[in-house]
């Protein structure tokens, strides 16, 4: 039968209705500030979002939206190739290709939209893309799309993929290279210098996804690339709205000018509505406020290592460095699942990861932090996951 | 041995390490129907092969391969 394939997912789903527990599609009643909001009918600290720098709910932001609205309704109704490319959205093009230093930018409808549309488009058939292994789903989608040959490396492993590039000798100068910055689930980081001298001793084409990294890492916040310092290796850079920027969108930037023949060969840019206008605008303002508050990324920094030594303290397995994103690995789904649940009526909302979406056979509690939390926060959090080990949820420090 | 024999024979050691039900491996024994590979083992098991052969195996052959057999081929297709 066609539904036999979701049998699972229902006997899934079910359990969890049984148990009352709701970690996956948890409604948010109430968003108070950047940092607090009601989820399921308690308040809570939300550490377990995207919104790095805070900007979600930054009065400049918001008024920015308001004004465009007014000014331009509320949708745009069409496709940025057909009605649908106002001034504004070709103004954020303007704004992102300059933030990056390159000459050209596409603006997408989501983050989903530019990851999967690019690396569904720069690669056809008769071409070879090698990606890490622990890709984000949008970046699988695409390449699944594309018609090329894909080939995956370890995560994280520049020796591994320095050897498959030799594996395809003079195919390797036309390779298509795929990481990302941060990755979204334990929060590490790629080795960015040692992936851009495999390319440089083999030849490719290097695609960044700086989803997790833009507004994050970086002298000016243009990700990992900048802070390893490797740009000029760089050959595609992609990117979202929708977690520091604190809105939705995504992009892509490029210093080769074909950037602007690409965008009308890439379905999920042509087949879909432009973003509205108040989205844009409030874009355009958040880029304008990361560029003119670096202090937000050190803040953001500052929380982040609270968070990461603190759980780390407590003798939980975390992720390999601290990072915006701290994730606490757990074997076990049932214990993970009555931990995530004993979190929210602690009033703390982290998000909760299970296989397939996690990397591994491994469960996840996943807490990310925010330049918007305070100090105090961090610390309740952080008790909140000491009360787990004194429940017996966790094992107490020296037993992990 | 055929070359095609000893990608089978290595394929079969590595599949070994996985094959909890203790089914016999031949080259019609099907990877997730008859071994239960899950697919992180899967992807381990591929690893371990393009390691041992110095190859890479496109994710897109994927589909078309379930049994340790048609595993043995695609192999000996990419070593080709
Ligand atoms: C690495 C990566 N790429 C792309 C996306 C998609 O971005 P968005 O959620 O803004 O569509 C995400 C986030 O979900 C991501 O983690």
């Amino acid at each position: 039968m066609l539904f036999d394939k979701f049998q699972s997912m229902v006997d899934f789903r079910a359990e969890l209705a049984e148990r009352g527990v709701k970690p996956f599609g948890a409604v948010t009643e109430e968003i108070y500030s950047a940092t607090e909001g009601r989820v399921e009918g308690r308040d809570v600290i939300l550490a377990g979002t995207n919104n790095y720098l805070g900007l979600s709910y930054d009065p400049r932001c918001i008024a920015a939206s308001q004004a465009a609205a007014q000014r331009w309704g509320t949708g745009t109704t069409g496709s940025r190739v057909a009605n649908g490319s106002f001034s504004e959205h070709q103004a954020l093009e303007a704004d992102i290709a300059d933030f990056y230093g390159v000459d050209h930018a596409i603006v997408f409808s989501t983050g989903y939209a530019a990851t999967s549309g690019m690396c569904a488009t720069l690669a056809g058939p008769g071409d070879v893309i090698l990606l890490d292994g622990d890709s984000h789903a949008s970046i699988y989608a695409g390449v699944r799309l594309s018609g090329a040959e894909i080939i995956r490396f370890k995560h994280n492993n520049p020796d591994d993929l320095a050897k498959r590039l030799r594996r395809l000798g003079e195919r390797a100068a036309d390779a298509l290279i795929i990481v990302e910055g941060i990755y979204s689930m334990l929060g590490d980081v790629a080795p960015l210098q040692e992936i851009a001298a495999a390319k440089r001793e083999f030849g490719g084409y290097l695609f960044v996804d700086e989803a997790h990294s833009m507004g994050v890492l970086g002298e000016t916040g243009r990700g990992a690339a900048q802070a390893a310092g490797i740009e000029d290796d760089v050959d595609f850079v992609a990117g979202t709205f929708s977690k520091s920027l604190g809105g939705i969108g995504g992009f892509c930037v490029s210093p080769h000018a074909e950037l602007q023949a690409i965008r009308f060969c890439i379905n999920a840019y042509i087949f879909t509505a432009s973003s509205a206008p108040s989205v844009i605008a409030s874009t355009r303002e958040a880029l304008r406020i990361i560029r003119a508050e670096p202090q937000l990324r050190q803040r953001l920094w500052d929380n982040a290592n609270r968070l990461y030594s603190g759980l780390a303290g407590l003798g939980l397995r975390v992720g390999p460095s601290a990072s915006p994103v701290v994730a606490v690995v757990l074997e076990d789904r049932e214990r993970t699942l009555a931990c995530w649940q004993a979190l929210l009526e602690a009033g703390v909302y982290v998000n909760m990861v299970v296989p397939p979406a996690s990397p591994s056979t491994y469960c996840l509690l996943r807490n990310s932090v925010s330049a918007a939390h305070t100090p105090e926060q961090i610390e309740t959090m952080i008790a909140a996951y000491a009360a787990l080990q004194d429940a017996g949820l966790l094992p107490a420090p020296g037993q992990a | 041995m055929t070359q095609y024999q000893e990608y089978l024979g290595f394929i079969c050691n590595v599949l070994e390490s996985y094959n909890k039900k203790q089914v016999t491996l031949t080259e019609s024994t099907d990877l997730v129907a008859d071994i239960g590979l899950t697919s992180l083992e899967v992807m381990e098991s591929i690893e371990r092969i393009e390691d041992h052969f110095d190859i890479s195996i496109p994710l897109n052959i994927l589909p078309d391969v379930n049994t340790v057999g048609e595993l043995a081929r695609k192999v000996h297709e990419l070593t080709q």
